[in-house]
């Protein structure tokens, strides 16, 4: 067994050592649940914790494997958000049994996500760089206000209108999304262990994805887009590829997250959560999953163990984020973690060749 | 190599259909007999009547063009005619008509800034040529893009290294079989029999590429830290992976001992014998050139000034001049 997991390629050994991770994780928590060993106030966090770590494996998609930086990334959960609120609320007579209902949205949420991330990635795709990130921020933005704008009833037939309830013409009914006060009485569909396997499943999309084909294909044009060109990959479709499943992904996240309150206003989705989701990846260094999972999880938790500061919060995150951009594009400090990497890499061979010696000798 | 890196990078999608259009519009000017896309813009009073055939102005199409014998009855697997590019006031490339045999191994030379790579680059649609026409393999390549080009059998290597570099040798070559092996996205995402079935191809191939440069032990080293020399073999490979029927190599020897100058001659001639293609190489290591090459197309200030064999091409005067300046 030991023998194996050495001998697999790095990739997949990495990708192993997270599921372990996240499910060694997962079985504490439950433990310390079931002790009541965990404050209320935490276990109100557990949701939120799982849906923002399923948006930084996502986004990371993005920005760490595309190499493309995109600030929209909470309009994609929004959009998922309120599509599978609204879902959950029609499917209600016909799929009685919570969890299933739930799956059945946050799908159903996913969808829609990625179709929106069609429609915004075609033309984005044809930028680069700083204009790519420009026209996602503006695209999360637009979300945004139109969901600001947005009013939804459900009387037996779903009524749409931007202008107000009054022009619903609804027949009695329930009014689900109401402008900017967004959606109220919100059936709480959202468990931890949805949201324990939200996270698993993307992270199964998002590495299987990496470690196919496709993925290479990626990464390939992120590394260098003139040669993977010469190598006749399509460099548009992959980018997208990678865009829209992270946006899929995220609208899963999205309706995961509403599920949790009984409310949720398009507010929540601006700006500030697309850039606290980039602070995961960019804390846990771009590209590297697990280290997202876990900046997403800390960065989480710190800010209701440190109440005290509470509206600096998003300063913090601000200073934080420059000093380890500054921290991880410093050539010294790249040195020396280099070298400290390689020298941990020379004492594991070491192990390795006694453990040969030992068995040889056996 | 900074002029070549600027090269690469103006590629813009503009750029590329102004291009063609103006081709377009420069052949029907110039009644372009010799390209077969564009007939002779048939002018207002041609349709009239027989009166007009008078004004029809022919010439002889380019016939200065040198293969191998072996190849003279084949399809040539490139054929440039009045190939040409401007940039700005400058023709960085004019009127270049070339022919490569099915299983040539043929030399692009001349001084720096010459326009050897912007040839590379016409020929892989990096840029849209302003006039002429390419075939590859018989086919006008008119209208392709880069990756497209590379579908339909050219491949090339860059003169400032563009590999993979945070990824490993072996999938730097996997990439290079993107092409070559089918694996859809969701049968990668839920590992379906089809992914399985293509990583093993994958993985089999790209290390019987390796082994043609004997780097199959490196497949597991991260592209960016192999050597200079190491990096300028992987890219050959990367280029071979693509099942090109041309491979378009830029400088090759760029940055190599003697030792393994000589190795790569023997490997280059190896690799056409083994996969029967033709190669196309710019270098500026004469002895290489002199050495497997069997055609030489001579170029200086965007012109070609002369074509032949290497004994042909070391004796010509103008060459001669073109390298070492006028002697008065
Ligand atoms: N994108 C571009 N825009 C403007 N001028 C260009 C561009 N690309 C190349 N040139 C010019 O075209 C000419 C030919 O350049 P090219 O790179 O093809 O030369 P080369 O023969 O490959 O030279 P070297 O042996 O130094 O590699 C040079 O004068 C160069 O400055
Ligand atoms: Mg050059």
């Amino acid at each position: 067994m030991m023998k194996r997991f050495k001998g697999m390629d790095k990739a997949s050994r990495d990708t192993l050592i997270t599921y372990a991770l996240i499910i060694v994780a997962y079985a504490i928590m439950q433990a310390l649940l079931s002790l009541h060993a965990i404050s209320s106030s935490m276990v109100g966090l557990l949701v939120p914790i799982c849906a923002y770590i399923s948006l930084s494996i996502s986004l990371n998609l993005v920005v760490g494997i595309s190499g493309e930086l995109s600030l929209g990334h909470a309009g994609f959960m929004s959009v998922g958000a309120f599509t599978g609120l609204v879902a959950a609320q029609v499917l209600a007579p016909a799929i009685p049994f919570g969890p299933l209902r739930l799956l059945v949205s946050m799908v159903i949420a996913g969808i829609f996500a990625a179709v929106a991330g069609v429609l915004v990635g075609i033309p984005v795709m044809r930028l680069q760089g700083d204009y790519l990130a420009i026209v996602t921020l503006a695209f999360g933005e637009i979300i945004k206000n139109l969901l600001n704008n947005l009013y939804v009833g459900y009387d037996g037939a779903l009524h749409f209108s931007m202008k107000d309830v009054a022009s619903l013409g609804m027949n009695g009914g329930k009014v689900l999304i109401n402008g900017p006060q967004g959606a109220v009485g919100i059936t709480e569909l959202s468990t931890f262990t949805a949201g324990f396997l939200l996270v698993l499943f993307t992270l199964f999309v998002v590495t299987n994805l990496v470690n196919s084909r496709s993925g290479r294909a990626i990464m390939a044009v992120r590394d260098n887009r003139i040669a993977a060109e010469s190598v006749g990959i399509d460099t548009t479709k992959y980018r997208l590829m990678a865009f829209v499943v992270a946006a899929a992904l995220a609208g899963m996240a999205g309706a995961l997250y509403a599920m949790n309150f009984s409310s949720i206003v398009p507010k929540k989705f601006d700006f500030n959560t697309s850039i606290l989701i980039l602070v995961f990846v960019v804390l846990g260094g771009m590209g590297n999953i697990r280290g997202g999972i876990i900046a997403a999880a800390l960065l989480t938790i710190l800010p209701e163990k440190l109440r005290f500061i509470g509206d600096y919060r998003m300063l913090i995150y601000a200073i934080v984020l420059i000093a380890v951009m500054l921290f991880s594009n410093n050539e010294q400090v790249r040195m020396a973690v280099d070298s400290m990497k390689s020298r941990f890499a020379r004492m594991r061979d070491d192990d390795v060749i006694d453990d040969a010696a030992e068995g040889g000798e056996a | 190599m900074s002029r070549d890196d600027r090269t690469h990078e103006v590629s813009s999608e503009s750029k590329r259909t102004e291009g063609t259009y103006k081709a377009q519009s420069e052949r029907a000017a110039r009644g372009a007999v010799s390209s077969p896309s564009a007939e002779p813009a048939p002018s207002a009073d041609s349709k009239k009547g027989h009166g007009s055939r008078a004004r029809t102005k022919m010439v002889a199409p380019p016939n200065d063009y040198l293969v191998p014998e072996r190849d003279a009855l084949l399809t040539p697997v490139l054929e440039c005619r009045h190939l040409g590019i401007d940039f700005g006031g400058l023709k960085a490339v004019d009127d270049l008509n070339l022919m490569v045999g099915k299983t040539e191994i043929a030399g692009l030379i001349g001084p720096n800034g010459a326009g050897k790579t912007t040839v590379f680059n016409l020929l892989t649609k990096v840029y849209q040529p302003t006039r002429g026409t390419i075939l590859l393999d018989g086919q006008d390549t008119a209208g392709m893009d880069t990756a497209r080009v590379s579908r339909e059998g050219i491949a090339r290597t860059f003169q400032n290294i563009r590999l993979f570099d945070s990824l490993t040798v072996e999938d730097n070559v996997k990439i290079g079989l993107h092409n070559q092996v089918e694996c859809g996205m969701w049968s990668g995402i839920f590992r379906l029999l089809r992914y399985w079935l293509s990583e093993k191809e994958f993985h089999d191939r790209a290390l019987e590429l390796l082994d043609v440069f004997n780097m199959a032990d490196h497949a597991g080293d991260i592209a960016g830290s192999l050597p200079y020399g190491a990096q300028r073999r992987l890219e050959i490979v990367r280029a071979l992976a693509t099942g090109p029927k041309l491979l378009l190599l830029d400088e090759p020897a760029a940055g190599m001992n003697p030792v393994e100058t000589e190795e790569l001659m023997d490997n280059i001639v190896k690799i056409r014998d083994d996969f029967q293609i033709a190669v196309l190489l710019i270098e500026h290591d004469m002895d290489l050139v002199m050495g497997i090459c069997e055609g030489i197309v001579v170029l200086n200030f965007g012109k070609v000034i002369a074509k032949g064999t290497p004994e042909e091409i070391q004796a010509n005067p103008q060459v001669v001049e073109a390298y070492l300046g006028k002697q008065d």
